[in-house]
């Protein structure tokens, strides 16, 4: 298990963000939370990336518990995240961007009079991971002047430089257009795979990109977790159907997942609990 | 290829101004130079890392006490100890200074800066036995490099040695500010001026990395501090007043925070703009609220956003 929330509760005054929710997250699964506005979905995405402390539960990311470490740190443990609306360095070019974050992972921005152009392996890194995100005829190019996909790119590149073991998307094809949405989930997944990543965790709305890239779903409700399982099992719930995913592709759209468990794994994860009954 | 070039013509023509032009003009250059030395700490923090303080007068107030101190008091004439002195002293306080600041952006930082400016200049007002009160106190003539210059009357000194000295010490501060400002930490800083969210999740400690540029501002301007008042000879409150905290704002503005030479380019157009305008106009505030305006409307870029051609516009929040 890579990570790990217990029975987290989060309250804004008397507001109920979040009310009981666990669920876990294991090695080499790509997992979505789904739910309607004001689900709880964003509020979860920040309790597991440490931005916020759950007003009660835990949250353990490789068995250690991370509630409200702060962002900098997890990051050093080996989460990123990316943001349901679009963050970039707008003065700064892409492989600056890129920079950045190769900068921060290998711990070298207290350098006080290196010279960052003369360090290789930060240039190396930054262009490794601008082609794998095909921005690398873009490297020189103003974040702020990108076309919106790209921009939604690199948001997601940059967190992908840092090459965590996990990694937390708000929305990452949010603001993109239809054209552009599986295009960018291509190249993620592809790049999951590049720099070995662990474990991918999505919040989407866009069901097509849920149920064709998912190994599991998690359906949030009112701050509750509706269902934890498998987009076929999702799928063939009434219930998680009329309130979460509405009206919705036929199976036969459905994509086989770009990023598979390792082999033997699939075959022998639990089975989901019936929906609707999964807290952990 | 251009900026060498220019670099050169620059230092050139700085070499052979105690030369060629008049001793009036020479004296002018001091002040410039140390007003440099502390813009391009300043710009560290407002231009690179998103941060405008509103009291660094309090930096080139320790300074230029220090000195003071230091020459008057402790009988330590050697320049190439009074600077680091000033360095180290203008550290001490701006650490915890610092660390409080940085917690707050925007506004919030820009008054708390200004409240301890104050604070400052309240001190050295009212503690009349240890600071001379308004009155100030005196800054020795400073020895540079171990030689007192007796041989030189004061303007002398000043127009000879002591400008070499200062371009020296402004060329210095450039040259670790530019590696600087290109290194994995100003990198660093300028994802933070941009945006510190984003900053965060990258993994850059945003209140450190703020801290860190607060401490090294600072220094700046506590070693151009140091530097402003030798040729003077005497050091006072006004220094750490908050009207001096907001020139040094305007000179950045006028040369345009976006650009490395910008502050650089300000300082210069302020010490000379005063000067001529304060000759023929006895209301020079008046002049300068009008360029200020003009700028701010105008000219975001500053000067240098008027003269060279821009990488990239500069956009100015008009909410």
């Amino acid at each position: 298990m890579i990570l790990e929330a217990l029975d987290i509760r989060k309250l804004y005054g008397a507001y109920v963000a979040l009310d009981g929710v666990s669920l876990s997250i294991r090695e080499g699964e790509f997992v979505s939370i789904i739910g309607p506005n004001g689900a709880g979905k964003t509020t979860l995405i920040n309790v597991l990336t440490g931005v916020l402390q759950p007003s009660a539960g835990s949250v353990r990311f490789k068995g250690k518990d991370i509630g409200g470490i702060g962002t900098v740190a997890l990051t050093r443990l080996g989460m990123a995240r990316s943001f349901q609306l679009v963050q970039i360095f707008p003065e700064l070019t892409v492989l600056e961007t890129l920079q950045a974050a190769v900068v921060s992972r290998l711990g070298r921005g207290a350098k006080l009079f290196a010279s960052l152009a003369a360090d290789g392996q930060v240039q190396a890194d930054a262009l490794e991971v601008a082609a794998l995100f095909g921005l690398s005829d873009k490297a020189h190019a103003l974040a702020r002047e990108l076309p919106q996909g790209d921009k939604k790119l690199l948001d997601v590149a940059s967190a992908f430089a840092l090459r965590p073991e996990i990694i937390l998307l708000d929305e990452p094809t949010s603001g993109v257009s239809t054209a552009d949405k599986h295009a960018i989930m291509e190249i993620l997944v592809g790049a999951a795979k590049r720099i070995g990543l662990r474990a991918i965790i999505q919040v989407e709305h866009d069901m097509d990109i849920v149920f064709g890239y998912s190994d599991r779903i998690i359906a949030l409700h009112q701050g509750k977790v509706l269902a934890d399982a498998t987009p076929a099992e999702i799928e063939a719930d009434a219930r998680v159907v009329d309130i979460v995913v509405g009206r919705r592709h036929s199976t036969g759209s459905e994509r086989p997942s770009p990023y598979p468990l390792p082999e033997g794994e699939r075959d022998n994860q639990d089975p989901s609990p019936p929906m609707g009954e999964r807290v952990g | 290829m251009r900026t060498p070039v220019v670099l050169s013509l620059v230092g050139i023509a700085f070499l052979g101004i105690p030369v060629l032009a008049p001793a009036y003009y020479v004296t002018l250059m001091l002040p410039f130079m140390a007003y440099g030395v502390v813009l391009l700490g300043l710009n560290l923090l407002f231009g690179y890392t998103g941060l405008v303080s509103f009291g660094h007068a309090l930096f080139i107030g320790i300074g230029a006490y220090t000195g003071a101190v230091l020459t008057t008091y402790l009988g330590v004439r050697h320049i190439e100890l009074i600077l680091p002195a000033a360095a180290l002293a203008a550290a001490v306080v701006a650490a915890p200074v610092g660390a409080l600041c940085v917690r707050y952006v925007k506004i919030y930082f820009g008054m708390l800066t200004l409240a301890f400016g104050m604070v400052f200049y309240t001190f050295l007002l009212k503690f009349y036995r240890l600071t001379g009160g308004d009155e100030g106190m005196r800054m020795l003539r400073p020895y540079l490099l171990g030689s007192e210059w007796t041989g030189f009357s004061k303007t002398a000194y000043l127009i000879g040695p002591y400008y070499y000295f200062s371009l020296a010490v402004l060329v210095l501060a450039t040259l670790l500010m530019w590696r600087i400002v290109r290194s994995p930490f100003g990198l660093c800083l300028k994802t933070i001026r941009d945006n510190p969210l984003k900053a965060e999740s990258l993994g850059v400690s945003v209140p450190r990395y703020r801290w860190y540029a607060f401490m090294i501002s600072a220094v700046y301007a506590a070693v151009g501090g140091a530097l402003l008042a030798t040729p003077t000879g005497n050091v006072d409150p006004t220094l750490a007043y908050w009207t001096h905290s907001g020139n040094i704002v305007f000179m950045v503005l006028l040369g345009g925070f976006s650009s490395f030479f910008g502050p650089l380019l300000g300082a210069f157009a302020f010490i000379f703009l005063q000067d001529t305008v304060m000759s023929v106009f006895p209301y020079w505030r008046l002049i300068f609220g009008a360029v200020l305006a003009f700028i701010v409307i105008f000219a975001p870029g500053g000067l240098m956003g008027l003269f060279a051609r821009r990488r990239r516009p500069v956009e100015v929040s008009r909410a």
